[in-house]
């Protein structure tokens, strides 16, 4: 795998705000990065480190073993969670417009779209036109893939196609860096980073970020008043149906329902990447 | 009592948004709509509330001072501050005086707002605004809580904190439902119906969803897409026979919720009958 992006110790600052401080973050080909961050956490601004379209205020950024410039720009397909596309051009024109301002060799229409090429953009469905999106930032064929939240707001079989498209990609070579909140997206990454205040806090493929993590599964008779209890005693409780889950010592929680006479079976199980990642950003936001 | 859709339909000129949709929620449980944008969420949501007019089916809901709603584009008023926000709401809904301030007080305490009562509705964060909109919501503790997609495009942080109020509503008694787009976010249901182009394509629990799954799926651990209905996940894919063999290459796999979900919708696109 050849390194696509290196970013090194890179600090941002905003007059006395550090908007990203230390950050390391490789790309490289054939693999898809997972960004995650709470809102404000500092993905945006990394990605605009990497983009070019800020220089950091100390530290190293890297795209193709040089300085983002316009160059290297070429060289990179972005989709902004806004898609960038045309509305009131069709799917073809989109495609034409786009290699020709990459000044790429206008590869053809990709055949799964080539039923849509004539419609204008806004009058598709959203999942096709996220997939146009994709089809358009691939077809000048880009070395790196930036993709910010690129499933927001379609079906479950959509999602899954577009996955597809994205794997497909990687599989060709492409790294790809994904940014997103959904914790199903965050699950298909082969590595992630997730990032708080700034910082990388946790870096790795998911079950490295999930680690031994484990989670106290309550089942009560009384789901209602086991929540309560254990919601009022400061612990963040994950309702699924009727049944509770809680981070931390099971005994602590066993306690807690005993101590307000409840009957329930614990058992420990382990925790999801959302429990985890809330568990992180609390975490380090203690130290 | 429990609040819901029987059989509802609602046509706008020549296109059926929804489409005989049945849809229960009772007190103390969390029902979650799952679809992309454009499957009939919202229409659905809307119908349930009384604001989308049925041409087939019936709705049953409580009176609407009882009706606590928040549609997915707004939800409160950026020119007033946290507290004028919920004094607005509740008074609307006839919760005055004493009452207000101390369900405001409990309610700013619980979402975390406290701190910032006197702050305009603009000048809060995407996420404090849809926990002050569900607030607000929450204000004259409504028997029927209906959310459209209150945690999109929020952060986990702030999903977590969302999803804490929403259970501890269902908790003190109040019926839930709420649209997502994410999946992982459906298995916090009690019951999950899942929409597309209008029509409820699966109902049910969680586990009785995951428990429906017809024919096998299976593992392929290669880059090449396999023989028969396949979706891509991570670098491996998922490939699904409904009935029949697997293929050779595959290996057998229990479903997960997720594959579950993405099974019925291929079923309904593939017209699989089941």
């Amino acid at each position: 795998m050849t390194v696509l992006t290196q970013i090194r110790d890179v600090t941002m600052r905003f007059g006395s705000f550090a908007a990203v401080e230390s950050v390391d973050l490789t790309v490289s080909s054939g693999e898809v990065v997972g960004l995650l961050g709470a809102n404000g956490a500092g993905k945006t601004t990394v990605i605009r480190l990497l983009l070019g379209l800020l220089r950091p205020s100390a530290g190293e950024v890297s795209l193709f073993g040089a300085l983002p410039s316009i160059h290297t720009r070429r060289r990179v397909g972005y989709v902004p969670q806004t898609l960038g596309l045309y509305d009131d051009l069709t799917v073809g024109e989109n495609w034409t417009f786009t290699s020709a301002a990459f000044g790429s060799a206008r590869p053809s229409l990709p055949a799964s779209l080539s039923d849509s090429k004539d419609a204008l953009v806004r009058t598709l469905p959203f999942g096709l036109q996220r997939r146009v999106a994709l089809a358009v930032a691939f077809s000048h064929q880009p070395e790196l893939l930036v993709l910010d939240e690129p499933t927001s707001g379609v079906g479950p079989l959509s999602r899954a196609r577009l996955w597809q498209d994205i794997r497909e990609s990687a599989d060709g070579g492409t790294g790809v860096l994904v940014t997103t909140h959904s914790m199903d997206e965050a699950e298909q990454c082969d590595r992630l980073a997730v990032m708080v205040g700034g910082r990388v806090a946790v870096e790795g493929t998911v079950s490295d970020v999930i680690g031994n993590r484990q989670v106290a599964q309550v089942k009560c008779d009384d789901w209602r008043k086991a929540f309560t209890v254990l919601d009022a005693a400061g612990l963040i409780v994950q309702v699924q149906g009727e049944m509770l889950r809680v981070p931390g010592s099971p005994d602590h929680v066993e306690e807690l329902l005993a101590q307000h006479k409840l009957d329930g079976t614990v058992q420990t199980v382990p925790a999801n990447l959302e429990e985890v990642f809330v568990s992180i950003v609390l975490g380090t936001s203690r130290q | 009592m429990t609040w819901g859709l029987e059989s509802a339909s609602v046509r706008f000129g020549a296109c059926l948004a929804l489409d005989n949709v049945t849809l229960h929620a009772e007190p103390s449980t969390v029902n979650i709509l799952v679809g992309g944008d454009g499957a009939g969420k919202s229409t659905c949501l809307r119908a349930l509330v009384g604001l989308a007019r049925l041409c087939g089916g019936a709705a049953r809901r409580p009176l609407k001072r009882e009706i606590g709603y928040v549609p997915a584009t707004a939800g409160l008023y950026s020119d007033l501050t946290v507290e004028e926000n919920l004094a607005f709401s509740g008074r609307a809904y006839g919760v005055t005086g004493s009452e207000l301030a101390k369900r405001s007080d409990d309610l700013l305490e619980h979402i975390g707002l406290i701190g910032a009562r006197d702050r305009l509705g603009a000048h809060l964060s995407g996420g404090m605004q849809r926990k002050l909109a569900v607030g607000t919501a929450l204000l004259h503790a409504p028997a029927l809580l209906v959310l459209d997609e209150p945690t999109t495009g929020v952060d986990p942080m702030s999903r977590s904190e969302l999803w804490r109020l929403i259970s501890a509503a269902a908790a003190e008694g109040t019926a839930v439902v709420v649209s997502t787009t994410y999946v992982d976010e459906a298995q916090r249901a009690s019951t999950v119906t899942l929409l597309d182009r209008g029509r409820a394509i699966e109902s049910g629990s969680p586990a009785e969803i995951v428990a429906a799954v017809p024919g096998r799926l299976g593992i392929v651990r290669s880059r090449t897409q396999p023989q028969g209905l396949s979706w891509r996940w991570a670098s491996s894919w998922r490939v699904w026979a409904p009935s029949g063999p697997l293929p050779e290459n595959a290996e057998a796999l229990q479903p997960d919720f997720e594959d579950a979900v993405i099974i019925a919708a291929l079923a309904d696109e593939q017209g699989v009958t089941r």
